[in-house]
C-alpha cells in the first residue's frame, strides 16, 4: 500500500495498487462519518481552497465537508468571485492562492488538463474535481468504492456506463479505474456519443441498452442533456429515453442484485425512471455518502498521510 | 573592391542543375561565378572538404509576427532563426496585425525586412480582407506590391464561392494560392487530432476529415480553373491519397509537409504540454507513414516549417486556451535529415535539398534556389551527419515554444551565406 503523490489529477496516471490504497484508506474514513463526533485532527492547521471555476454543488460541498471532518480550514472560491473575471490567468490566480499558503487546492475547471497544469507548477497539492471532459477522479473512486462495498469485488464485475460518454469526465475516470481493477466495462449510448475510438480503451460498446440488460452487475446512468451543443448528436430527449432510458420495464429485466448508480444530478424520467431511482438496487445516495469518505482519503493521502492498511474484502464488510 | 569567396573541395549539390559532385564553388560580387578572373585570388577561401554545399534553403511558410506581435518574434529575429537553420529565403504569412492585405502593409514589411533581416524575406498577401474569408483583398495591388503568393493561412476560406472567385481572379496575375486546409464545421472547437488520444484526454477533436474535405475542394478548384493551388502543411493520410491521385491526372495542385507532422504523433499530448499544440494537429503513425510515402513518391514536393513563435506566457495556459503553433526554422533541416535520410531512408540527400530549394522557388517563381552561374550567391553549407541536441534556450527566436527540446538529431547547417556574405556559422553564430 503506497501513495507518494501530492496531487490527484487523473486516475489514468495511477497504478492499481495506488488506487486500492485510496479505496482502503476511504474505508477507514467512512467510519468517521458514522460517529457522533464526525471529526479527526488529521489536517489540523492545513488550509484547503475549493477553487471551482465551473458550477457545482454536490462535489464542492462534499470536498468542503471532507476537509472539515479532517479539521482543515476551508475557503470556497467561484469563478464569478475570482480575478479570472478580470482577466487574470488561471496560473496567476492559483499562485496567489499558494502565496496565501493554501496547502490543498481542489479545482474544477472547464479545460481538460487544467488540474495537471497547476499541479506541475505549484507546490500545493492539487486535487482534480473535474477538468472538462477529461477526468473526475474522486467520482470514479467513489463509484468503485460503492461497487466494492456492495458487491465485495471489482474484478470480473460487469459494469454498463450509459449516456453521453463522449463529453463525460465521469465516464473517463470510471473507465480508467474499473478496467485497471479488472471489471468488464460496456459503454452504452448513441453512436455519436459513444464513438468507436472508445474501444481502444479496453471497453465494449453497445448502442442499445436492451443489449446489456441481462448481462450486467452494475448500471451507471449518466446525466443526459440536450442543450444547444448536443443537438447535432441526437435528435431529442424522447428518442434518447426510448432507446437508452432505464425505464421501469427495463429495470424489471435486470438481475435483482444489479446496482443502479447515477453520479447526479438526475433527470428523473429521462435517463432513469423516477421509481427506479428510488427503488430496489438504487445505490445513488450511498454514492454520495461514500464520496465524502473517498475525498477525505484523497485529501489525507495527498497531504502526506500514511495509508491505512486494509484489504479489498474489508471494504465490503 | 571585389568581394570574392572560394568554397574549396565540398560536395556540391544543386538539384536544379542535376549537380552532385565534389569540387570548388566561386562567388564574386554576391553572385555565383564559373571561376575568378585569371590572377585574382579569392578574398576569402573556406575549406569545405567533407561538407555539403547546397543552394541557400527556402522555407515558404513562416510567421515572423511583424507588424503587431513583436513580443513573439520580429522580422529581424525570425530571419536569424532562418539563418541559424540554414535558410536564406523565407516567405512570410499574412496573418499579422494588421493583416497583410494591403499594399501599405506589404510595403511596411518589405521595408522592415530590407533594413533588419539578414536573409531574403518575401511576402505573401491575404486572399480576403482581414483573412475573414468574405471579401476579396486588393489582389491586383498586392501583386503590384510584390507578394509572391496569396493565402489566408491560419484561416481557411469556408465559402466555396468566394474561394472559387479568388482563384479565378488570382490567375490573371499568375499568383499561386496557398491554402490552410480546414473545414470549420468539422474542426469546430477541436484542439488536437480526433482519435484515440482525444478520446483518452477528453480534449475536443479536430478530425483529419476536416483537412481532407478542403484538400478535395482545392483539387477540384485547381482542376476547374487550371490555376495552381498549394495545400499547406498536410497532416492527414487521406489528404495525401487525394493529392496523389489528382497529381497523377495532372491537376495543378501541390502540397507541403512540415517536420512535426512526420516526427511526432498525437500521443505526445498525454501530458497536456501546449508545445505540442499546433494547427493542423499532430496525428497518428498511419498519417506519418502516408505523408512520408507522399514525400517519397512526389505527391508532396515541398518541405516547410510553419515557424510559429508564441511567447511563453501565452503558451503557459490551459491546453484548450493556448495558441496553436511551434518554432520550426532552427530544427527543420535536422528533423528532415534525421527522419527522411537517416531513419527512413526515404529520400537521398539531393532529393531532400530539392524539396527545400528549387521546388519551392519554382512554385512561387522566386529567383533563388540554385547554384547556377549568375544566381545570387545564397549558399548553405551543411553536414548531414552532424549530431546535436536541441536546446530551446539556444534559439535565435524571441520565443521558446519547441516540442523538440532535448531531442538528439543528425544533420545541421554549418554556415549560411546570403548574396556572398557569411551571415551565420555554427562556430561563431552571428558574431563573426
Amino acid at each position: 500500500m503506497t501513495w507518494q503523490h501530492k496531487d490527484l489529477c487523473a486516475l489514468a496516471d495511477h497504478t492499481p495498487d495506488e488506487l486500492l490504497t485510496i479505496l482502503n484508506t476511504a474505508k477507514a474514513f467512512k467510519g468517521v462519518g458514522e460517529r457522533n463526533l464526525k471529526k479527526v485532527p488529521a489536517l489540523r492547521g492545513k488550509t484547503l481552497v475549493n477553487f471551482f471555476i465551473e458550477p457545482s454543488t454536490r462535489t464542492r460541498i462534499s470536498f468542503e465537508l471532507a476537509a472539515m471532518r479532517l479539521s482543515a480550514d476551508v475557503v470556497n472560491i467561484s469563478a464569478s468571485a475570482s480575478s479570472l473575471e478580470k482577466g487574470e490567468t488561471l496560473l496567476d490566480t492559483a499562485r496567489n492562492l499558494e502565496a496565501l499558503r493554501a496547502d490543498l487546492i481542489v479545482i474544477r475547471h472547464k479545460s481538460a488538463g487544467s488540474a495537471r497544469f497547476l499541479a506541475e507548477r505549484l507546490d500545493a497539492s492539487v486535487i482534480n474535481a473535474g477538468d472538462g471532459a477529461h477526468e473526475h477522479p474522486t467520482q470514479g473512486l467513489l463509484d468503485a468504492f460503492t461497487i466494492l462495498e456492495k458487491l465485495g469485488r471489482i474484478e470480473g464485475v460487469r459494469v454498463a456506463i450509459v449516456g453521453d460518454i463522449l463529453f463525460s469526465r465521469v465516464a473517463r475516470s470510471n473507465i480508467q479505474l474499473l478496467t485497471k481493477l479488472g471489471a468488464e466495462v460496456t459503454l452504452v449510448g448513441p453512436s455519436t456519443l459513444v464513438p468507436a475510438t472508445f474501444s481502444s480503451l479496453g471497453v465494449r460498446i453497445a448502442h442499445s441498452i436492451d443489449e446489456v440488460l441481462d448481462r450486467v452487475d452494475v448500471i451507471n446512468l449518466l446525466r443526459i442533456q440536450h442543450e444547444r451543443q448536443r443537438k447535432e448528436y441526437f435528435p431529442s430527449l424522447g428518442e434518447y429515453t426510448a432507446r437508452f432510458g432505464l425505464t421501469k420495464k427495463r429495470a424489471g429485466m435486470i438481475n435483482p442484485e444489479c446496482l443502479i448508480m447515477h453520479p447526479g444530478p438526475m433527470n428523473r424520467g429521462v435517463e432513469i425512471d423516477s421509481d427506479v431511482a428510488d427503488g430496489r438496487g438504487s445505490v445513488i445516495l450511498d454514492q454520495v455518502t461514500n464520496g465524502l469518505a473517498v475525498r477525505m482519503a484523497v485529501l489525507y493521502l495527498c497531504s502526506g498521510g500514511a495509508p491505512f492498511a486494509a484489504t479489498s474484502s474489508e471494504i465490503s464488510s | 573592391m571585389n568581394a570574392s569567396l572560394h568554397l574549396k573541395g565540398g560536395r556540391i549539390i544543386d538539384p536544379a542543375n542535376g549537380i552532385d559532385r565534389v569540387g570548388d564553388l566561386f562567388v564574386r560580387d554576391g553572385v555565383i561565378v564559373e571561376s575568378l578572373p585569371k590572377g585574382e585570388k579569392a578574398v576569402e577561401t573556406i575549406d569545405v572538404a567533407g561538407k555539403v554545399v547546397v543552394p541557400g534553403l527556402i522555407d515558404i511558410h513562416v510567421h515572423f509576427r511583424e507588424p503587431g506581435q513583436s513580443h513573439k518574434e520580429t522580422i529581424a529575429t525570425g530571419a536569424r532563426c532562418a539563418a541559424a537553420g540554414g535558410f536564406t529565403t523565407v516567405v512570410c504569412m499574412p496573418n499579422t496585425s494588421p493583416v497583410a492585405d494591403s499594399p501599405a502593409t506589404i510595403a511596411w514589411i518589405q521595408e522592415r525586412a530590407a533594413s533588419t533581416a539578414c536573409v531574403n524575406v518575401f511576402c505573401s498577401g491575404a486572399i480576403t480582407k482581414g483573412i475573414a474569408g468574405e471579401e476579396m483583398a486588393p489582389i491586383g495591388a498586392l501583386a503590384a506590391a510584390g507578394v509572391v503568393a496569396l493565402t489566408d493561412d491560419g484561416r481557411c476560406i469556408q465559402n466555396h464561392g468566394v474561394m472559387r472567385r479568388a482563384v479565378e481572379y488570382a490567375r490573371q496575375f499568375g499568383l499561386p494560392i496557398m491554402d490552410h486546409c480546414q473545414e470549420a464545421t468539422l474542426s469546430a472547437d477541436g484542439v488536437m487530432n480526433e482519435g484515440e488520444w482525444s478520446t483518452r484526454l477528453g480534449l475536443p477533436g479536430w478530425p483529419a476529415l476536416a483537412e481532407d474535405l478542403i484538400v478535395a475542394r482545392n483539387i477540384l478548384l485547381a482542376e476547374e480553373t487550371g490555376h495552381p493551388i498549394h495545400c499547406q502543411h498536410i497532416s492527414s493520410a487521406r489528404s495525401v491519397r487525394l493529392l496523389r491521385e489528382a497529381r497523377r491526372r495532372g491537376v495543378p495542385i501541390t502540397a507541403e509537409a512540415c517536420p512535426h507532422h512526420i516526427a511526432l504523433t498525437d500521443s505526445e499530448l498525454k501530458t497536456f504540454d501546449t508545445n505540442f499544440k499546433m494547427n493542423p494537429p499532430l496525428r497518428t503513425q498511419a498519417d506519418i507513414d502516408e505523408i512520408i510515402a507522399g514525400i517519397s513518391d512526389g505527391t508532396i514536393t515541398i518541405l516547410a516549417s510553419d515557424h510559429a513563435p508564441h511567447a511563453a506566457f501565452e503558451k503557459e495556459v490551459e491546453f484548450d486556451q493556448a495558441p496553436f503553433g511551434i518554432l520550426g526554422l532552427e530544427t527543420e533541416l535536422a528533423l528532415f535529415l534525421e527522419i527522411l535520410l537517416h531513419q527512413r531512408k526515404a529520400l537521398t540527400l539531393p532529393q531532400i535539398i530539392e524539396m527545400l530549394t528549387i521546388n519551392p522557388a519554382k512554385l512561387l517563381r522566386l529567383d533563388r534556389g540554385t547554384l547556377s552561374v549568375g544566381a545570387s550567391a545564397d549558399i548553405t553549407i551543411l553536414d548531414p551527419d552532424h549530431a546535436w541536441t536541441v536546446d530551446k534556450n539556444a534559439t535565435a527566436s524571441l520565443s521558446r515554444n519547441t516540442p523538440f527540446h532535448g531531442h538528439s538529431l543528425r544533420g545541421r547547417a554549418l554556415m549560411t551565406i546570403v548574396a556572398g556574405k557569411t551571415i551565420w556559422d555554427l562556430e561563431n553564430g552571428f558574431g563573426k
